[in-house]
């Protein structure tokens, strides 16, 4: 293919130019939202952040933000490769098949592309293991809530979101056999507006917790208006909504992950992996608990916490059944991570279907 | 004091200037609000404006100036007849959507088998996809006058559902591991948008615009209908004592922007995008109507229009990583021009004029 030539020996010439001048490793971030999002594009970029930070002089960071999924994608990832970046982060599970169409015309580039599941030799794929925070979620919301309804606002029907709900209604269900989860699908990773009008919806009908997968504080602040319910920050601490809506938070924390990611360039020990880490490894922090939660509640939380960390309880442990009554784990028994990358059914007990 | 007075003929020479002066004040306005954010505004428009056309990378860029402003200028070209005969199709959107997720679905359809004419199958099936989604504002116009600026906007959201539950469900990725999206087209020869001659950007969709825009060329200029479509614009009253038939109108004008979006949405799924995914819909259809006021609803201005579009959204990102700019500044500066072009449309109709204070 002429064009694909045309593309390496020029992305080579490029990497050589930009070596030779300076032997700066370049790395490119895309990203799916604003960085001012207050959420999942905020704390990608705090990781780049991280990465100058590291590596001052040695780095050179270039982003887009607001990229769409698709060819624009595309398009972005191909024009920071001709420019001679060395590794590019691709943040966003749309980012998927752009981003190996991308990796084939530059295999001497590096590829990172989080919540995804296509591999190549010069593609790697990260994810955190996010429902473990929701795990401890649950367990608070569950002891919080007096109406017994929690709220829950998804993006879109993936494994992943999925998965969230499952871990937050099982260890909500866990502290209080009464509880009952309303889920609206938002349809959007960050939209304040539709968030918002989410939030009321499901606050109207009697939720008085509030749990996200979107990324802006537009449900905190729908929340802080109607007074009396509860939130939790959304891949960001959001704590300028503390201790009152937001009374804790699941944090995404990618800095360490693109420091050693970026580090491994540099060394040449870059090789392609599939990473998938949780609260023990860092890349998930659970918020400061504020004082709207009852110290005991706080303790047991904190417990939850250092468990999951340290691996002596898994999330999803046995026994658990399907929505349809069906047996899927059997008691004592964990997941597995297949299952689990995969999940696209909600466990017994949730009202609804997941949207097909 | 100024006074604003009324032209007795549209200015022709205003109307096509128009603009280009658009364009230099929104350089000039689009400078002054990157100076205020601290980035040298010379460099900003330079490599807007240069960078993919000239710069060292412009072998990528220039092909891709035509992946990104096809879809355009297909749309805009459909939108551009109803507008010219005041039909407003806002809901090109919709009818984009819908092209593709019949268009790929009908490809899809015939996964995996190889043949020749499963392309053609899935054009006609675009086609027809955007052409029933416009069908629906047009019918409601003609039987209950119902206003169909309101109706095709609101189908753009029912087709956006639509989008998503076909993502998740009807046409999701068998071998996906669950998440949403279709199979991928690039990776199923015959149902693929391929590039018609490689590096070159030029795909099945790109010449269809191009042959779009000549044949709306040909309409407008040398057939009766055309004649009809701007008679109907400019004198509605004129039209109907000459015979034109409004509900006719209505059914081509909606049908043929419809049939069009579609296809530049058939074209894009099977293309550059690929696949029919969630978030498909990129906004392609709002863009067009950009695109169709810029051009000056005409055939060859909405051809450049659509290219100088491209060039902002191209130019817009590479101003993003080399000069670190915010998404948001680069949408500002797209907004400005359709704000400037439509401000200065004043101009086309109306003089301005420095009465003397008391004179009046």
């Amino acid at each position: 293919m002429k064009l694909t030539k045309l593309l390496t020996s020029a992305a080579l010439v490029a990497g050589l130019a930009t070596s030779a001048m300076a032997d700066k490793t370049k790395v490119g971030f895309v990203y799916v939202g604003p960085i001012g999002d207050g959420g999942w594009t905020h704390e990608h970029d705090k990781g780049r952040l991280a990465v100058e930070a590291e590596y001052g002089d040695k780095v050179e960071t270039v982003y887009v933000e607001s990229v769409p999924e698709g060819p624009d994608a595309e398009r972005v990832m191909t024009d920071m490769a001709l420019k001679g970046a060395d590794i590019i982060f691709t943040t966003s599970f749309g980012y998927m098949d752009p981003t190996i169409n991308v990796a084939k015309k530059f295999p001497k580039v590096k590829f990172e592309h989080a919540t995804g599941y296509k591999q190549a030799a010069n593609v790697s794929v990260y994810s955190a293991r996010f429902y473990e925070g929701r795990a401890v979620q649950g367990h608070i919301a569950g002891q919080m809530t007096k109406s017994n309804t929690i709220g829950y606002i998804g993006s879109y029907p993936i494994p992943e979101v999925i998965r969230g709900i499952n871990s937050a209604y099982i260890h909500a269900k866990e502290v209080n056999p009464d509880v009952q989860f309303k889920i609206v699908w938002a349809y959007t990773w960050f939209d304040p507006a539709k968030e918002a009008d989410a939030a009321k919806v499901l606050i109207e009908q009697g939720a008085d917790v509030i749990l996200q997968h979107t990324d802006s504080t537009a449900p905190q602040a729908a929340a802080q208006a109607a007074g009396n319910v509860i939130t939790f920050g959304q891949a960001s601490d959001m704590s300028e909504y503390a201790p009152m809506p937001r009374v804790s938070s699941i944090i995404d924390d990618w800095a360490p992950y693109y420091i050693a990611r970026v580090g491994a360039v540099m060394d040449g020990t870059w090789e392609s992996v599939n990473t998938w880490d949780g609260i023990g490894a860092g890349m998930v922090g659970i918020g400061e608990i504020s004082d709207a939660v009852p110290a005991e509640i706080k303790a047991s939380a904190l417990a939850l916490k250092d468990k999951l960390a340290d691996g002596s309880y898994h999330a999803f442990t046995g026994p658990v059944n399907k929505q349809d009554g069906s047996a899927w784990l059997a008691d004592g028994e964990t997941a597995d991570d297949g299952t689990l990358a995969g999940m696209n059914f909600y466990v017994e007990g949730i009202d609804g279907d997941v949207p097909q | 004091m100024i006074k604003l007075e009324k032209r007795a003929q549209p200015s022709r020479t205003l109307a096509l200037s128009t603009p280009l002066i658009a364009v230099v004040i929104t350089m000039i306005a689009g400078g002054l609000l990157f100076a205020a954010l601290g980035k040298n505004p010379f460099e900003a428009i330079g490599t807007i404006f240069w960078e993919p056309l000239f710069g060292e990378f412009a072998f990528y860029y220039r092909p891709q100036l035509l992946v990104k402003g096809g879809p355009l200028i297909l749309i805009a070209i459909g939108l551009s007849l109803g507008f010219r005969a005041g039909i407003w199709n806002i809901g090109a959107e919709g009818q984009y959507i819908m092209g593709a997720i019949c268009g790929a679905g009908a490809g899809l359809a015939f996964y995996p088998m190889e043949s020749i004419f499963i392309f053609p199958i899935m054009i006609l099936a675009g086609a027809l996809g955007g052409w029933v989604w416009a069908m629906i504002p047009a019918l409601l116009k003609v039987k209950f006058g119902t206003n169909e600026i309101l109706v095709s906007l609101m189908l753009v959201y029912v087709a956006e559902q639509l989008l998503a539950s076909v993502s998740l469900g009807l046409l999701k990725n068998p071998q996906g591991f669950g998440f949403p999206g279709s199979r991928n087209l690039q990776e199923y020869a015959s149902a693929h948008n391929a590039e018609l001659i490689t590096g070159t950007g030029m795909h099945w969709g790109v010449l269809f615009a191009f042959i779009a825009v000549i044949m709306s060329y040909v309409l407008l200029n040398k057939h009766i209908l055309g004649f009809n479509i701007r008679l109907t614009g400019e004198a509605p009253r004129a039209a109907r004592f000459a015979g034109v038939n409004p509900t006719r109108l209505i059914l081509f004008c909606l049908g043929t922007s419809g049939a069009l979006a579609g296809l530049a949405g058939m074209f894009e799924a099977s293309g550059p995008a690929g696949q029919i995914s969630i978030d498909f819909g990129v906004g392609y259809g709002f863009t067009a109507i950009i695109v169709a006021f810029l051009g000056r609803l005409h055939p060859v201005g909405i051809l450049l229009a659509g290219l100088l579009m491209a060039l902002t959204y191209i130019g817009g990102e590479i101003a993003q990583s080399n000069m670190g700019l915010p998404a948001a500044a680069i949408q500002v500066f797209q907004g400005m021009l359709l704000f400037f072009l439509l401000a200065l449309d004043l101009l086309t109709n109306f003089r301005i004029k420095f009465a003397v204070k008391g004179a009046a």
